[in-house]
């Protein structure tokens, strides 16, 4: 592929799919930053369409519900981190075991994954969590004990439950992937060295996952930052469980007020690619040694 | 002290019996070679002795105190693995280390200690280096060095020089054989290279199929291998191996002659032969002639002066006192 004709080939035949990505992702961009400008509301046609300057921004801002969504975006994000990481890694080590039907494990743990966000939403409301037919609250009322509501008292972590179950196997398979491609020599040194098994998980397996679990946690961050469809289905975000995208989505659809849904927009994206920027900085220098 | 001792140890892989019951005694101080063809069940000897696999009968004796079932990191043994096992995200002091982080040693004593082994070992300028950023042989020598600072009853080598280059593995087998003479310590080395066993081992343990063929010093083996598998196995190039008709001339199934204990020349000898392949290696020079007497081509080692030309007729004469003899099951006849 190195003469100058084949290489002006190639760009040809790549143009329509990079024209298409590119139109793909720059309309709805720059339809967001023109609409975020303006005073739009359309379902008032009393009220006129107008250049307002950043008068959309500095409103989101300045609303009440603003902090408490970013405040309930962190915490989902990162509960739901800690979780798919810890059980994450010790699903891996057990699953790297040698036993009997491992193959039909493996398919089973990885299953969650294949179920779509509503559903998985509806799955835990009607048949978990529900306070009156729900599987916990039959456990409860068998031992005598009243059932909790959990998606109104307990909101966040009944949320981020949900969704720790959605992402555990893909946080497992990835560090499994990893596990089985540690040296299994280092290990057996290891403890010809005298490391009992805490020190052996510290001191070797740990370090060599390190990679892994920084891609997780990357990638993770980044589709964690846009979860919608749990909000909708379980609390339509009351009880504080209200994101920044859920909120977003209560500017441009239930107050139809788009300019200011699309100020929203912006924030989400800048703060996406902060993390982003952040994120990948971590696995540069992880991906270094 | 390290007197290793093995009574009727035997392992087995599910149905499978990888190493029958064998006995060996390892004296204090002793280079122990085993060697043996890949899947003879050396390595798998060296890891019974080491106790990262648990012995399927028989019982491991380390100074006289049964160590069958006490744990790898408590036998006092150290291991220097095939591919060096060093941990990538720790630096060579780190490396070094670890085994005396793990026994609790204080920072000082753990520095003295690492800084010797480095001396000992040419890692002085490497100390702060990653495992990734040396070469072949370094990384052979920190894992060496990880070795010997806990200062062990005996130091296990399983095939340490199989992955660097042959110029690299002359020099290590040096340094390893050097380091021997200097600590003292019993070394237990695995290899399937016969060349590494004769020039490094005190004793040498020839495997196949889990049993031990002969147990000797290099030099015995070579003049008297117990049967045609140590006589074919030990030595390059290999010992010419003859059966039928010329055997039972001598009384036996097979005699065997090693290619430096044939005269060869144009006029006249015992076998007469055409040359085929000639190897010039300078000091030496190998002809593979094709003779009567066996299907396989005889090898003959001569001067390097001596040539001849491809298709040649020759005449070969073994010295009969250098003659082995060997009865139909492959043993030896004194």
């Amino acid at each position: 592929m190195a003469t100058q004709h084949s290489r002006s080939a190639a760009r040809l035949m790549m143009a329509p799919a990079v024209t298409l990505l590119l139109g793909w992702m720059l309309i709805p961009l720059s339809m967001t930053l023109f609409f975020s400008f303006r005073k739009y509301l359309p379902m008032r046609p009393d009220i006129a369409q107008e250049w307002v300057g950043f008068d959309n921004y500095v409103r989101f801002v300045t609303s009440s519900s603003f902090w408490p969504s970013i405040q309930a975006t962190l915490i989902i994000v990162g509960g739901v981190l800690a979780i798919t990481v810890v059980l994450g890694i010790a699903l891996a080590l057990l699953l790297s075991q040698e036993m009997w039907g491992r193959g039909i494990v493996r398919v089973l743990v990885i299953a969650p994954f294949f179920v779509m966000p509503t559903v998985t939403a509806l799955l835990w409301k009607n048949m978990f969590m529900d306070p009156v037919n729900g599987f916990f609250a039959h456990i409860l009322k068998a031992v005598g004990l009243t059932p909790i509501e959990f998606l109104s008292q307990h909101t966040l972590l009944s949320l981020i439950v949900i969704v720790a179950w959605q992402w555990l196997p893909f946080a497992t398979l990835i560090l499994l992937t990893a596990t089985q491609s540690l040296d299994a020599e280092q290990l057996e040194a290891a403890e010809m060295d005298g490391a009992p098994w805490v020190s052996r998980f510290l001191w070797i397996m740990l370090p060599h996952l390190a990679r892994a679990i920084t891609v997780v946690i990357l990638i993770q961050t980044i589709f964690l930052l846009g979860i919608f469809a749990e909000i909708l289905v379980t609390t339509q975000g009351a009880f504080g469980s209200r994101t920044l995208t859920y909120l977003i989505y209560q500017r441009v659809l239930e107050s139809q007020n788009v300019g200011l849904g699309s100020a929203g927009g912006v924030y989400a994206i800048i703060l996406a690619n902060i993390v982003a920027i952040f994120l990948m900085r971590i696995v540069g220098k992880n991906l270094d040694t | 002290m390290g007197q290793i001792k093995l009574n009727q140890v035997s392992k087995s892989f599910g149905t499978v019996e990888v190493i029958p019951p064998l006995d060996l005694t390892i004296e204090n101080g002793e280079f122990v070679v085993f060697v043996g063809p890949s899947g003879c069940g050396k390595s798998t000897l060296l890891r019974l002795i080491a106790g990262l696999e648990d012995v399927t009968s028989g019982h491991v004796m380390i100074d006289g105190v049964d160590a069958t079932s006490i744990p790898p990191a408590k036998r006092g043994l150290a291991m220097v693995f095939q591919s060096y096992a060093l941990y990538p995200h720790m630096s060579v002091r780190k490396n070094i280390a670890f085994p005396l982080r793990m026994a609790g040693l204080d920072k000082a004593e753990q520095d003295r200690r690492v800084r010797q082994a480095a001396e000992v070992l040419n890692l002085t300028d490497y100390l702060d280096r990653r495992p990734g950023q040396l070469s072949g042989g370094q990384r052979q020598r920190v894992a060496i060095g990880r070795a010997i600072v806990r200062e062990p009853k005996a130091f296990l080598f399983d095939e340490p020089l199989s992955n660097l280059d042959a110029a690299l593995r002359v020099g290590m087998r040096l340094e390893i054989s050097e380091l021997h003479k200097r600590l003292k310590t019993t070394m237990i080395y695995v290899t399937h290279d016969q060349v590494e066993a004769m020039t490094m081992a005190d004793k040498i343990v020839v495997l196949q199929a889990g049993v031990i063929e002969q147990v000797g010093s290099p030099l015995e083996l070579y003049q008297r291998p117990r049967n045609t598998f140590v006589a074919g196995f030990i030595g390059s190039p290999k010992m010419n191996l003859i059966g039928g008709a010329e055997a039972e001339k001598h009384g036996a199934a097979t005699i065997g002659i090693r290619p430096e204990h044939i005269d060869i020349n144009e006029k006249d000898g015992l076998w007469q032969g055409t040359v085929g392949v000639s190897e010039h290696l300078g000091s030496d020079t190998f002809f593979h002639i094709q003779c009567g007497v066996s299907p396989e081509p005889i090898t003959v080692r001569a001067t390097g002066e001596k040539a001849f030309e491809y298709g040649a007729k020759v005449h070969l004469t073994p010295r009969p006192e250098h003659l082995h003899r060997f009865d139909a099951k492959g043993l030896r006849i004194a």
